[in-house]
């Protein structure tokens, strides 16, 4: 995945505070010319490069699909992550150049649907900026459901309110709004599709409510924000290329590997498109699944991995990389 | 031999839902039965069935309304019925569920008219029973023949011989029928009865 073709010389043209937590950065191609065509949903990879060590975060690409001279995403920061916000935050200025990757999507509209529902909580909400422009430019039908903590930290909703009007529904935690899912999800018409994108519990929440009103999975698509977890370092062999790695507080396995000079694949660097997967010669330890990729099976049974989120505490790890 | 194109079909499962559309023709009745078995208490209580007996004795009939579906409706044909599905499907909210059972023809054209409204082919119930006659169509004149039991067979439309391939199109709901015989007209190969 780190073939040339993949990675877009960039910069940054803007940055812009949405408000206390959320910043928003403008891309360019360094060359001046457009950007490749992505639907609504797709995801880029940022190379943030931070002193000796990179990192490699995917973010949903929040403009209009239909507008390619940039890309924009929208950055939460999180204070307790491993650093990725952190330095998207403090480091990158206009003007920055950095590393993207080509879109990759993931979590694409079914165009078939007759209608499309779209369920939002907190910096979620991004995919679907992008989605609605999409949307409204082709006469879509859609409506989204989005939930915010507060007035001031509801990013976009404004936006979303003047471009889309009704279609667009608010929902503040600190005004004991709540969105009544069962009742919503009964009065849709048949052939539509449901989207989901935010904290884990709420899609957890939306899927299982779904499933119990009688929605076919095909109908029901997520997109989980499992950014990788700090955590305990730990040791890896690396059983294919004969060496052994240590993974730091602060960096995923995956990053470890490829610090190594390994380029394995991925594709989300979410825990979501199953790209990452890597066999397990032998552990003694436990491992911490992160993703939603694994069966229950497979994590139970120790023999697979996905090190762009899950990590390991033990003795001993040896992987067939 | 698999043959990819070729549609896969299970067995009728009750399904999570807030009602339920049953269609069925001939043998399919005795998928809508079975699944009864395994129905939970209270399911066809909000559940419709569309029968389409055919030349099946009247049995079947009875079996099914004695399953005391919200509605029973009994026709002629699909293509009767085709309007009145098509409505209540223009009208259906999500929560209904959808089964079909009964020969090819039958589940194909099913899940054409839910494929209209945006509806996965996927998230149909579909069980095979009874015929297994082919709806094909002629890649010469387009034209779609209903119920072909033999290979080759005479296009109802454009009268060539044609050999019933294994190609299947979902998105027309037909078997592919391509011409047998076109370097030599005359050279007529025996029809033989297999899709029965
Ligand atoms: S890169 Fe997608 S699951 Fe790991």
């Amino acid at each position: 995945m780190k073939s040339g073709s993949n990675r877009i010389e960039a910069v940054v043209t803007d940055v812009v505070t949405v408000n206390d937590l959320v910043k928003r950065f403008h891309f360019q191609r360094v060359d001046g010319g457009l950007l490749p065509t992505f639907s609504g949903g797709a995801h880029t990879v940022v190379e943030m490069r931070d002193g000796d060590r990179t990192r490699l975060n995917p973010y949903s690409l929040m403009s209009s699909p239909l507008d390619t001279h940039d890309y924009t995403i929208s950055v939460r920061r999180d204070d307790v992550g491993r650093g990725g916000s952190l330095f998207m935050h403090n480091q990158v200025k206009p003007g920055h150049r950095m590393i993207i990757s080509n879109p990759v999507n993931l979590f694409s509209l079914d165009l078939r649907a007759r209608k499309h529902l779209m369920i939002a909580g907190g910096i979620g909400i991004t995919p679907f900026l992008a989605q609605t422009s999409q949307l409204a430019g082709r006469g879509g039908n859609f409506e989204l459901h989005y939930s915010v903590r507060n007035e001031a930290l509801a990013s976009y909703a404004d936006v979303l309110k003047q471009r889309h009007g009704k279609r667009v529904n608010i929902y503040r935690d600190d005004h004991e709004e709540r969105l009544d899912l069962p009742t919503l999800l009964a009065g849709q018409p048949l052939g539509t599709h449901l989207y989901v994108c935010g904290p884990s519990g709420m899609i957890d929440w939306v899927r299982k409510t779904a499933a119990d009103a009688g929605w076919p999975v095909e109908n029901v698509h997520y997109e989980h924000f499992a950014a990788p977890q700090p955590g305990k370092p730990f040791e890896v062999t690396l059983a294919v290329s004969g060496i052994g790695i240590h993974v730091g507080e602060n960096e995923s396995l995956l990053e470890a590997i490829e610090t190594a000079g390994l380029n394995p694949p991925y594709l989300c660097r979410g825990g979501v498109c199953g790209q990452c997967e890597t066999n397990v010669i032998s552990h003694d330890g436990k491992f911490l699944h992160n993703d939603h990729w694994l069966s229950d099976e497979d994590k139970a049974a120790g023999c697979k991995i996905m090190p762009c989120v899950s990590r390991f505490e033990g003795k001993s790890l040896v992987l067939e990389r | 031999m698999t043959i990819k194109s070729r549609p896969v079909y299970g067995t009728l499962t009750p399904q999570a839902g807030t009602s339920h559309l049953l269609i069925a023709d001939a043998e399919g009745a005795a998928a809508i039965l079975d699944l009864a078995k395994k129905a939970p208490a209270g399911f066809f209580a909000s559940a419709e069935i569309m029968y389409f007996p055919g030349s099946e004795d009247r049995h079947h009939v009875d079996a099914l309304k004695a399953l005391a579906p919200q509605k029973f409706y009994e026709g002629p044909s699909f293509a009767a019925a085709l309007p009145r599905l098509r409505q209540i499907l223009e009208e259906a909210h999500m929560g209904l569920r959808l089964y079909v059972a009964g020969t090819e023809v039958l589940i194909s054209q099913v899940e054409l008219a839910a494929n209209a409204v945006g509806v996965d082919h996927r998230a149909i119930q579909a069980e095979h029973r009874g015929s297994l006659a082919r709806r094909v169509q002629c890649v010469h004149c387009k034209g779609i023949t209903e119920n072909v039991t033999t290979q080759p067979y005479t296009c109802s439309h454009c009268g060539l011989l044609l050999l019933v391939r294994d190609h299947y199109s979902r998105r027309i709901g037909a078997f592919q029928g391509v011409c047998i015989n076109a370097e030599d007209p005359t050279e007529i190969p025996e029809k033989e009865e297999i899709f029965r």
